[in-house]
């Protein structure tokens, strides 16, 4: 399973997330937290990077990416299907 | 029928799009004939008295009007995307719901201002801030562009959620035109689309009911509703203008012909790409409003970048071939599109049309899609978005 800190890790190098990346809780939506659709679409990119995995289209919404938890339930699926 | 009180109202607006145009004038008659017909409240939900109207019925208003009169043809699509953000967003306020009665009762017509001083065409930024004062708020606003702003009953505002909020973390705000004060800052004298009256103001609110604001971020409003509302009618329009020219040249050209029998007029080569030109652009936007369709009650799929960009990609080819298709229609009539007050006359159009490639700069667009394009993959199915 993929770490809430290794998310937080990742966030921090976003400018807005960056002062408050290790404060924010698992369900708190990242994009009322200062993320824009630029910041959102690094975000998707580094953790394409950092997990080597890619998100399919259909994955590739506000929604998979709007809380950490969401972005581990995100990652950790295509992580296991690469296992798999 | 529907497509009948279109067909009345856009008979109107042509009958004065001349006058809106030379005067720079507010289309008042066609916004007239709209109320009369009870076209703007459409969209809104049958519980609160409207018809519950899809885009695409919409869209079809947009395009038999774009054939009359540019002008009020954007009037229409401008009010109608601010109503589609209220319908998408507004069903959980007590407020907005009693605001979307009085639309569909008394055909209120609602404006935007999205664009300010300092941001330009970036909606996704506001540097005027809500300042909240126990139950109500103030919010002054360097708008400079409103359409319509004087004659519209209210205007959907947007601005920063408080005076610390990043400049990103926008609220839309419904003003009613009796809480505001609007002092005109500079005067809408252009090239086309003269009848928008899009002058600048100073908008100045108090006292304003902290419920009026809706209770969605605006960025979720922006992407959920309003950019593919506006993408979707604001190309509708354009396409009814785009129509309209190839209408003209076909019209010159089948007279040539009749004059000259047993010959093909050597401009019907001309038309004939033209015609295929107006079969893509109308292509391009009928799938659009397709996938739009197909799309609805499927938030994720509305939310997903390869719909952004979907749509994105709609304004940018839409604005552009309308201008490419009425600049070849006019080479296809000549000196009597050229010259105003012929029947093939098409120097009006002409000079609206211009303002899509500029209404939100294509060149911001095509930078917003290349930021998605780094992360979105590859269609799997034809159909698909
Ligand atoms: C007919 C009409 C009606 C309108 N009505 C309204 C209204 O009712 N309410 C309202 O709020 N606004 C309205 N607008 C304004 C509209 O929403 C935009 O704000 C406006 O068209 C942007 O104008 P601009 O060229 O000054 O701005 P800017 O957005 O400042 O752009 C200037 C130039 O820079 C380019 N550019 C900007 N950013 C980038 C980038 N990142 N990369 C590359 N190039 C870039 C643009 O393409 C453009 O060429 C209307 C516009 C028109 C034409």
């Amino acid at each position: 399973m993929v770490s809430p800190e290794a998310i937080r890790n990742i966030l921090a190098r976003n400018e807005a997330l960056a002062p408050i990346a290790g404060e924010i809780s698992e369900d708190e939506n990242l994009f009322d937290k200062g993320l824009d659709s630029f910041g959102s679409v690094q975000l998707m990119l580094a953790l394409e990077e950092h997990f080597d995995v890619e998100f399919p289209d259909h994955l590739l919404s506000r929604k998979s990416f709007s809380t950490i938890r969401s972005i581990r339930e995100t990652v950790s699926s295509l992580v296991q299907a690469e296992a798999a | 029928m529907l497509a009948e009180r279109f067909a009345r109202a856009a008979s109107v607006a042509a009958l004065h799009a001349d006058a809106v145009d030379r005067e720079g004038r507010f289309p008042a008659e066609a916004v007239a004939a709209l109320k009369a017909e009870r076209l703007l409240g459409l969209q809104i939900p049958r519980q609160f008295g409207g018809e519950g109207s899809g885009l695409t019925d919409i869209a079809e208003g947009c395009f038999a009007l774009g054939q009359s009169c540019s002008a009020a043809a954007m009037v229409f699509a401008m009010h109608h995307i601010k109503v589609s953000s209220l319908v998408s967003h507004g069903l959980d306020s007590a407020w907005h719901c009693r605001l979307m009665e009085r639309i569909a009762g008394e055909q209120l017509l609602v404006a935007s201002s999205t664009t300010e001083a300092g941001i330009g065409g970036d909606l996704r930024n506001s540097l005027c801030a809500v300042e909240a004062e126990g139950a109500t708020f103030a919010l002054g606003k360097d708008a400079s562009v409103i359409s319509y702003g004087a004659q519209a009953d209210l205007i959907l505002a947007t601005a920063r959620r408080n005076a610390e909020a990043a400049t990103s973390d926008q609220v839309l705000v419904a003003l009613m035109a009796d809480q505001i004060t609007l002092e005109r800052t500079s005067t809408w004298d252009t090239l086309g689309m003269r009848g928008t009256c899009s002058d600048g103001f100073r908008l100045e609110a108090r006292g304003v009911p902290v419920e009026q604001i809706l209770p969605k971020p605006f960025a979720e409003i922006a992407a959920q509703s309003m950019l593919a509302a506006s993408h979707l009618l604001w190309s509708s329009v354009w396409f009814g203008i785009a129509s309209y020219a190839v209408d003209r040249a076909r019209v010159f050209v089948q007279a040539e012909a009749r004059k000259r029998q047993g010959q093909v007029p050597p401009t019907a080569l001309r038309l004939a790409e033209l015609s295929n030109a107006l079969q893509a652009m109308k292509a391009t936007l009928v799938s659009a409003l397709r996938r739009f369709e197909d799309a609805q009650g499927n938030a994720d799929l509305l939310d997903s970048l390869a719909f952004s960009v979907m749509l994105n990609n709609l304004k940018t080819t839409a604005s552009d071939m309308a201008v490419d298709i009425v600049q070849r229609a006019l080479g296809i009539v000549g000196l009597a599109g050229y010259k105003n007050g012929t029947p093939f006359s098409l120097g009006r159009p002409l000079r609206d049309v211009l303002s899509a490639p500029l209404m939100i700069g294509n060149d911001r667009i095509l930078a917003n899609t290349a930021k998605l394009l780094l992360v979105q993959k590859s269609a799997g199915q034809l159909m698909s978005a």
